[in-house]
Order: C-alpha cells, then sequence, then structure tokens
C-alpha cells in the first residue's frame, strides 16, 4: 500500500492513537469483570470502531478486517444481545494484544503473525456464533470494484423524482444534484409545479416541486444512485433505462439499491499483497522514537515565561548607558528578577519531560488480572497518585522493575484464598501501587496485604551463605532489605512467575543507577511495603559540591546518608591498609576521593576532613573529603557525548563560574572500592 | 594569528582537486588539518582534570554549554613537554559523524597558516614519519619548500579515546 | 477566504486526515473532538459545512446534527456524517435528525473533497 509521505505522517498519529485506543479498551475490559454498564462496553466499542475506521482509512486493511470481528462483538454487548461473560472478556483482551502486535507490525513493516490472527479470529467467531466465512471490510482501493459490478449501461437514462419536501430542509440542493447529472450527459429536467400550494399556505423551507429528467450517455446506473443516494429514502424516485423501459425500478423508501449480496464485494483479502514471512523479528514501533506528546499548558506556561525573560532583558538593558548610582537598587531588582525568571524557564522546560506516572501503572490492571488467574489467587488491585509526574526516560526505566516487584508481591508476597480464610483474613488479598512527591523526589510505593518477609528463614538464608556473620545481631528492617542481596531468593521453589536469575539485587541495581533507592519493611502475616525514592529527573541533580585540594566534586544529595566530623578514636586501620570507621554499631570503610581520583588533598588522614557517608547497593561508604561547599541544583552534562565514560564519574555540570565539575558516580564508586582491597565494604542492610 | 573564521573565509580553491587545511606547529613540525573539521581556534584555558586518564587527556572545559575534552598533542605524540606560553591555542576540531561525533580540543604550539594544497601535490606517507605514529598521518604536501604532515584527525582522534578506554580499564 | 468547515472526530488521526485534506484544497477547517465541544463552538460561530463522526464520547454525531439543526445559524448549513458501510441504519438515524448526506468510511482525500464538493 503506497501512501504519500504526509498520509504517512497522518498514519503515525494512527499507530500512537490506536496504542493509547487499545490502552483504552483494555482497562475497560479489565473493569467489565466488576461492572458492565452499558457506558463502559461503549467507550471499549467506540476505541475499536476507531482503531477500524482509521485503520481501513490509512489502508491498514488487515487491521480493519481483525478489528470488525472485535468491534462487532463489542457492539452485540453494547446492545445486550451478547452476554458479557469472562470467557468472551478473555478473548478481547487477547485480541487487544494481537492488535497491539499487528499495529506494530505494520508501523514497521513486518510481517504480522497470521496464525495468531487466524486462531483469534476463530475465538472471535465462535463467541460470535458464526461460520468463519468473512466480509472484509473494504480499502479505499476496492472502491473501484464496484464500477466493475456495475449494472447494464444503457443510452440513457429517464428519471422521475418527486422528493420529501424536507429535502430544502436538510440541505439537498436540486439544483447541486442537477449540476452533477449535467457533468454525466446530456441532461434535460422538467419541473412539475403543480403541487405548490396558494401564497398564504405554502411554507418557503419545503419542497413542492417534483421532476422528471431525461439523460443521455453511456451512463453506469451507480453513478445516478451515487447522486440519488442520500436523498432516497421517503421519496419517489423511479429510474428507467431509455429504449429498456421494461427494466423500471420503482423505490418507495426502500432499502437503496446497493445492498445486493455478492456483487459490491470488495477484492478477496487474499489479494492483498503479503511479503513472504522473513526471519526478522518485529522491531520495536517507532512509538519509542523519543517524541513526546506534551500538554498545551505547558507549553504556555514556557512561552509566558520567556515573554517575562525579555521583557526583563530589556528592562536591563535600558542601563546599558550609563548607570546612575541611584538606579543601582533597580538594577539590582531586575536581576533578581532575571534570576527567578530564568529558574522558572528552567523547571517549565523539565516539565515538558514530565508525565504522569499512570503511563507506567497503567500496565498492572491487566499484568495483575492475568498473574491472578495464573495462580489461582484472589487479588484486588488499587492504584494512587496516578498523576505524579516525572521525567519520561526515569519513567521508561522505571517500568520494568516496578513490575517485578508487582510479580513478586502477587506471587511470594499474597497467600491463597484457603491461606488468607485459614488466616482470618479475606480471601482477596491487595495490592497498592502508589507515588506522590516528596521534596523534589518521587516516592513509589508497593503495598500488599500478604504473608510478610520471614525473617526467621532470611536471616538463616544469609548467614549460611555468609552474607552475615554469625555474631551479627541485625535489626527486623535490616533483615528484611537483605532480600536485595545479590544471589537472594526467599522462594522455597523459583516459579515461572517471578522469574528466573532476575533477583531484587537487579532491581535494586536498576533503581540505584536511576540515582534512587529502594528499601522493604514487612510485618510477618500483615503485609510488605517496598518503599522507591527517585529523582524526578535524569537531567539535573541535586548535588552537594565537595572540595579535594583544588579541585571540586559533587555527590548527589540522595546518595548522601550524613556527613560527620571525624573523630580520631573511631578509625581503625584493618589489615594495615584499609581504614574504617564506626559509625554507631557499623564499621563503614573510607575511601579516600584524594587517593581514587589522584588529587594532591590538603591532608590525607581521616580526622583533618569530613566524611560524607553514601549509600549505593545497600552499602555504606565514608567518602572522605576536604570541605563541603555550596548545594545547588546542577544540569547534568554526559563525558561520553565529546568523550567516553569514566569510572567513578556519573557526569559532568558547569558551575555558576562557567568552570566544569565532575559529578561522582556513588554506586560505581562503592563497587570499584570494594573491589579494590578494602573487602571491609561490609553488607549494610538498611 | 589566524582565526578560523579567517580561513573560512580563505579563498575556497584555486581548483577543484585542492583542498585546504589549517596548519600548526609542534616541536617545529609542521601539521595540517582539514580545515573543515576546524570549528574554533581558542586560546590555553585552565581545564578540569578528569581522573583515571591518560597523561594526553588533559581534562575537559565548558564550550558554549558543551563538556569538551582537550587533548595535548604533544603527550598524544609522545614529545618533549613544554609550559603553554602565548602562542599555545587549543584547535577544536569536530571529528566522527552522526551519533558518533564528537567536538575534541587539541592544544599544539602555534596556529600557522591556511594553505590550499592540490592533491597532485601530495604523497602517501612513508614507514616513518618524523615522531608521528604514520597511522595517523594521511598523506604529506610540500608547498612553498615546506613538507606539511596532513593528519587523519578521525583516526587519530578516534585512536586516542579508544587506546583511553584501554587506559582507563587498566587503570581501574 | 474559503469556506469554512467544522470537522468533528474523536480520532486525532482522523482530524488530521480530515485536515490535511480540506486545507489542502483551500477550506478553512475549525476541529471539534466531541459533539459536546463542537455545539459550544457552534453556538457562537457559522459554518459552511459540518463534517461529523457518528461515534464519539460525550455526544454522538448524530445527536450534534439534531441539536444543530436546532440552531437558527445551523437551520440551512449542510451537515454530513462519516459513517461506515456497515451501518445502513445510521444513515437513516442521520438523515432523520437532519444530516445533509454521509461519507462512507473508509474514504481517501480525493473521495472526501469530491463528497464536500457537493453541497458547497
Amino acid at each position: 500500500m503506497t501512501i504519500d509521505p504526509d498520509m504517512a505522517e497522518i498514519a503515525k498519529v494512527f499507530f500512537q492513537e490506536s496504542r493509547e485506543g487499545l490502552d483504552v479498551m483494555e482497562s475497560g475490559l479489565l473493569s467489565l469483570g466488576a461492572t458492565a454498564d452499558g457506558e463502559s462496553i461503549n467507550t471499549i466499542f467506540r476505541a475499536a470502531h476507531s482503531i477500524k475506521g482509521g485503520s481501513a482509512t490509512f489502508g491498514f486493511g488487515e487491521v480493519a478486517a481483525f478489528t470488525h470481528g472485535v468491534e462487532t462483538l463489542l457492539d452485540e454487548m453494547r446492545n445486550g444481545v451478547r452476554p458479557v461473560t469472562a470467557e468472551a472478556i478473555q478473548t478481547l483482551l487477547q485480541s487487544c494484544d494481537c492488535l497491539r502486535e499487528m499495529i506494530a507490525a505494520t508501523e514497521a513493516e513486518q510481517p504480522l503473525d497470521q496464525d495468531r490472527i487466524a486462531t483469534l479470529n476463530g475465538d472471535l467467531k465462535n463467541i460470535l456464533g458464526e461460520r468463519p466465512h468473512d466480509a472484509p471490510v473494504p480499502v479505499p482501493t476496492a472502491a473501484a470494484s464496484i464500477e466493475a459490478a456495475a449494472n447494464t449501461e444503457a443510452a440513457g437514462w429517464r428519471i422521475a423524482f418527486a422528493p420529501v419536501a424536507d429535502l430544502l430542509r436538510l440541505r439537498n440542493e436540486p439544483t447541486r444534484m442537477f449540476a452533477e447529472l449535467r457533468r454525466l450527459g446530456a441532461f434535460v429536467a422538467r419541473a412539475d409545479v403543480s403541487r405548490i400550494p396558494p401564497l398564504d399556505a405554502l411554507d418557503p423551507e419545503s419542497c413542492y416541486l417534483s421532476w422528471d429528467i431525461e439523460i443521455t450517455g453511456q451512463i453506469p446506473r451507480p453513478k445516478l444512485d451515487e447522486v440519488f443516494d442520500w436523498v432516497d429514502s421517503g421519496c419517489r424516485l423511479e429510474i428507467s433505462s431509455i429504449g429498456n423501459s421494461a427494466a423500471v425500478e420503482s423505490e418507495q423508501a426502500g432499502p437503496p439499491p446497493e445492498a445486493q449480496p455478492g456483487a459490491t464485494q470488495a477484492a478477496p483479502p487474499s489479494q492483498v499483497e503479503r511479503a513472504p514471512p522473513a526471519s526478522a523479528p518485529v522491531q520495536k514501533a517507532s512509538g519509542d522514537s523519543g517524541s513526546i506528546r506534551v500538554a498545551t499548558e505547558k507549553l504556555d506556561n514556557i512561552i509566558n515565561l520567556v515573554g517575562e525573560l525579555l521583557i526583563t532583558q530589556s528592562m536591563l538593558s535600558g542601563f546599558a548607558d550609563g548607570i546612575d548610582p541611584n538606579e543601582l537598587d533597580r538594577l539590582r531588582q531586575g536581576l533578581s528578577q532575571l534570576a527567578r525568571n530564568t529558574r522558572e524557564l528552567q523547571e517549565s522546560v523539565m516539565q515538558i519531560r514530565m508525565l504522569p506516572i499512570s503511563f507506567a501503572f497503567n500496565r498492572f490492571p491487566r499484568i495483575v488480572h492475568d498473574l491472578s488467574r495464573k495462580l489461582s489467587k484472589k487479588v484486588e488491585l488499587k492504584l494512587t497518585g496516578e498523576g505524579t509526574e516525572l521525567d519520561k526516560t526515569v519513567l521508561e526505566k522505571i517500568s520494568d522493575p516496578l513490575v517485578h516487584l508487582v510479580r513478586n508481591a502477587l506471587d511470594h508476597g499474597l497467600e491463597t484464598p484457603e491461606q488468607r480464610t485459614a488466616a482470618g483474613k479475606p480471601e482477596t488479598g491487595t495490592i497498592e501501587l502508589g507515588a506522590f512527591h516528596e521534596g523534589g523526589n518521587i516516592i513509589i510505593e508497593v503495598r500488599d496485604d500478604g504473608a510478610g518477609l520471614n525473617k526467621a528463614k532470611i536471616l538463616r538464608k544469609a548467614r549460611e551463605r555468609g552474607l552475615v556473620p554469625m555474631d551479627q545481631d541485625l535489626t527486623d528492617e535490616q533483615i528484611d532489605n537483605l532480600i536485595f542481596m545479590p544471589g537472594f531468593s526467599t522462594a522455597d521453589q523459583i516459579s515461572d512467575v517471578s522469574g528466573r536469575g532476575v533477583g531484587m539485587d537487579v532491581v535494586r541495581r536498576n533503581i540505584n543507577d536511576l540515582g534512587g533507592h529502594v528499601q522493604i519493611s514487612s510485618k510477618e502475616g500483615r503485609g510488605s511495603t517496598i518503599r522507591i525514592r527517585l529523582p524526578l529527573t535524569l537531567a539535573i541533580l541535586d548535588g552537594q559540591l565537595v572540595r579535594v585540594g583544588k579541585e571540586v566534586y559533587i555527590i548527589s544529595l540522595l546518595a548522601i546518608v550524613e556527613t560527620i566530623q571525624v573523630e580520631r578514636e573511631r578509625v581503625n586501620t584493618l589489615a594495615g591498609r584499609t581504614e574504617v570507621f564506626r559509625l554507631r554499631e557499623e564499621y563503614l570503610p573510607v575511601v579516600k576521593l584524594c587517593d581514587q581520583f589522584g588529587v594532591e588533598p590538603d591532608s590525607r588522614s581521616a580526622e583533618d576532613g569530613l566524611l560524607v557517608v553514601v549509600e549505593a547497593d545497600g552499602k555504606r561508604v565514608g567518602v572522605l573529603v576536604d570541605d563541603l561547599l555550596a548545594q545547588q541544583q546542577v544540569v547534568i552534562k554526559s563525558l561520553e557525548s565529546n568523550f567516553k565514560s569514566v569510572s567513578g564519574i556519573a557526569g559532568a555540570t558547569i558551575l555558576g563560574d562557567g568552570t566544569v565539575a565532575l559529578i561522582i558516580d556513588v554506586p560505581d564508586l562503592i563497587r570499584s572500592a570494594a573491589k579494590s582491597g578494602s573487602g571491609a565494604v561490609a553488607a549494610h542492610a538498611a | 594569528m589566524n582565526t578560523a573564521k579567517a580561513a573560512a573565509s580563505a579563498d575556497k580553491s584555486v581548483n577543484d582537486t585542492s583542498e585546504q587545511y589549517l596548519t600548526f606547529m609542534l616541536a617545529g613540525e609542521e601539521y595540517g588539518v582539514d580545515i573543515l573539521r576546524v570549528q574554533e581556534i581558542k586560546g590555553w584555558d585552565k581545564v578540569t582534570r578528569i581522573p583515571h586518564t591518560a597523561d594526553y587527556v588533559l581534562g575537559v572545559i565548558n564550550l558554549r554549554g558543551a563538556v569538551v575534552p582537550i587533548l595535548d598533542l604533544r603527550r598524544r605524540f609522545g614529545l618533549e613537554t613544554i609550559d603553554f606560553g602565548p602562542t599555545t591555542v587549543v584547535i577544536v576540531v569536530r571529528v566522527g559523524g552522526g551519533r558518533d561525533e564528537r567536538t575534541v580540543g587539541m592544544v599544539v604550539d602555534a596556529v600557522s597558516e591556511v594553505y590550499n594544497v592540490d592533491a597532485a601535490d601530495t604523497k602517501p606517507p612513508p614507514d616513518v614519519c618524523g615522531s608521528v605514529d604514520t597511522v595517523f598521518v594521511k598523506a604529506l604536501a610540500t608547498i612553498e619548500e615546506k613538507m606539511l604532515i596532513l593528519l587523519d584527525i578521525d583516526r587519530l582522534i578516534g585512536n586516542s579515546i579508544a587506546d583511553e578506554l584501554v587506559a582507563g580499564a587498566a587503570a581501574a | 477566504m474559503g469556506k469554512k468547515i467544522l470537522a468533528v472526530d474523536d480520532s486525532a488521526s482522523m482530524r488530521q486526515m480530515v485536515l490535511f485534506t480540506l486545507q489542502g484544497a483551500g477550506y478553512e477547517v475549525v476541529q471539534a473532538c466531541d459533539g459536546v465541544e463542537a455545539l459550544d463552538w457552534a453556538r457562537s460561530s457559522a459554518v459552511d459545512l459540518v463534517l461529523t463522526d457518528v461515534h464519539m464520547p460525550r455526544m454522538d454525531g448524530i445527536t450534534l446534527v439534531r441539536e444543530l439543526r436546532g440552531l437558527e445559524g445551523y437551520k440551512f448549513v449542510p451537515m454530513l456524517i462519516l459513517t461506515t458501510e456497515s451501518s445502513q441504519e445510521k444513515k437513516m438515524d442521520g438523515k432523520r435528525a437532519g444530516a445533509t448526506g454521509w461519507i462512507v468510511k473508509p474514504f481517501n482525500p480525493p473521495q472526501l473533497l469530491a463528497t464536500v464538493a457537493r453541497v458547497i
């Protein structure tokens, strides 16, 4: 199917829109289980209808044909003809999946999965109780075939047309219709004015005329039908071919002539060109190509701010002609306004990249629905704070870890209905997925009311594996968080639900790599809560500037637990080399930035500097620096764009004075500290 | 001193086979880089050092909001280092292409001239070419009785950064 | 200034397709994404033609046509509904509500222009 470039652009909108439509269908279908009210079915139907209409319009006949079956089923449900059964919902959900793949494949110009389509089509037909005959939805290119089925061509036609009185009111102008006829052939019309009433009884908006028309030429009958298509109901319309007066068709509000079975059928589906199945997998739809839809309001904010900035700027440049000391105050005022505008503008620009977390949350009703069926568990999913916004990139990267956590909660956290009943809990468990903002970060919580973690078992396992020394006592919180240790799995058997190999340690690493934190707390028999703290964006970071010798580095405030002045007696040297520092009940390795980064510091001994206690991957270390400078928000610049990634460095930023400062990659620093001899980077669990 | 702007406005070519080269001095030798690769020439200013990098990576600078690495070509070629003086400049070049395009600064002793170099006046580099590894030399040219060493800037910078990866890995 | 057309569809891609086609032919196009929005707009503005989809949230196309016909300024404005082949019934519903005619989906840009040219 060839589409011109402009149509191809619009087709992209169609793909995006269809994906959204499918999301609407899916969430609608999932909620149908509970309540089957008319309006929700209607909403699902409309989404399917739009996909069908669009795909047919843009020439994606197979998508249109498949959606037709879905639409028919939904239409029957909507009209109450077809009961809303769990089976039907399941088939429709699978059809949504299938459509999503079809649309992705169509967009990527990849072959469709014909087997899957055929199977689901069969399922749909079964539910509809239809024989598997197919009335394909015509695509625009098929229009020509209607003419191929043309009726007899005569030397001309005689038409008797007596329209309904409403003709003019509905803007069906006889003059325009006649103009169309005139284009078809030689045209003569005689108006019958006999029905015009006396003037006092005349309604100027009604049509009292009727016509006898003769039109000569080789004109296919459907062309005539087309002209009268909009007006033939309720009117008197007789069309007979000249020289074949026997073939008179009379219509009195009957169905239009086009409904002839078979005759106007579109080309058979086999004619649709189909690329030979290639081995290449369906590529990821280009919907993720990095474009972003933005609420107009956000853009308007920015436009307003730029306007403000311009005003401030012109106000300031007015001073360029020579500053009167008396006006210094106004200059200061202008500058502070400029600073404020600039900051707001930056925030607004950041806003453009922000999307509500519902984009990630919306997957969960389906996931939970499918999984609870599979596991025979009863669960209610509660979503809160779906409108909470965060950066698109963070959103995309947090999505998979969240899926893992929710699956885990369902698989390992929640008990079976029998177990729950036995424990005196409601049969149906609850999983809550919530998000909210807290101090420049976003907090995402996954909460379940399941069995909670088995602390005794976790601690025993950790000890068996040497992750925790036999004599070390841990708090409950510390024990819970051991599940984030590499190679730690609490499940008695690995199920295919939570996956093999991908453990909670990977989840934590992914979150840490985003500059975030995760921790779990649980009460035995009452459930668990996993709390994820993430920066709102990867483009800026709340940083602590630290000085080492003459150099300045930046540490993310999110990674900093606390900063302490070191006292001599709390520093010990292990194995003659690694220094550890006692912070309350634990020993933290000291990482000297001067050694890590090869800087000449003010002093090499820990007690002269400050220890910045940082945490990642559940481990804490004390980073030795000479001084703490300001805390400020910095814009993260990649080192890789012009150079390459450097170990221990997450990126760079440009400070107020125009110089470049490097941002410390805390997880990487801790990992390399653990490798480089300080084996004492002890597991820390909280 | 020539500037990139002046160079760009210089007469484009005598004939179709000639290319313009910006030349610079390094330890008494004259080197040329394709002028189309030169983004700008700026004075030496202090850099922010990057840990875990080879000695010829002096650090990064802020070039109108972009973080750009600065390489010391004397160190890169294993030449004797000198104190930076008033003629010391940073030639900012663009290397690679598409997604791999990088902007990198090279510190050289001084900028020299802009020459039109005709392909007919060039010859392939000999096996030994002064102190420079010949893989970085595209050709030798003779202009006004002088020898110019025309650098393959993509390979030079690309290799420097790739070598860096190895050096960085070894250091870690 | 070309003739002004009010195009109503809840699907952004269909709206764009209609917009692109009609603007390319020199018409001025006003868009609305459902019946309620279209009706609100129509209460204070006039057009030469209304093109509306049938299935839309909040207010469907048939109701929209009926409501518009009740507005003084829209008494004689041609109105076309976009409908699917299968819904003969919808065509008649549309007619009863006051539609001038219909365009059968799917249609391509030339078909759309030809149909619009039949009424304005």
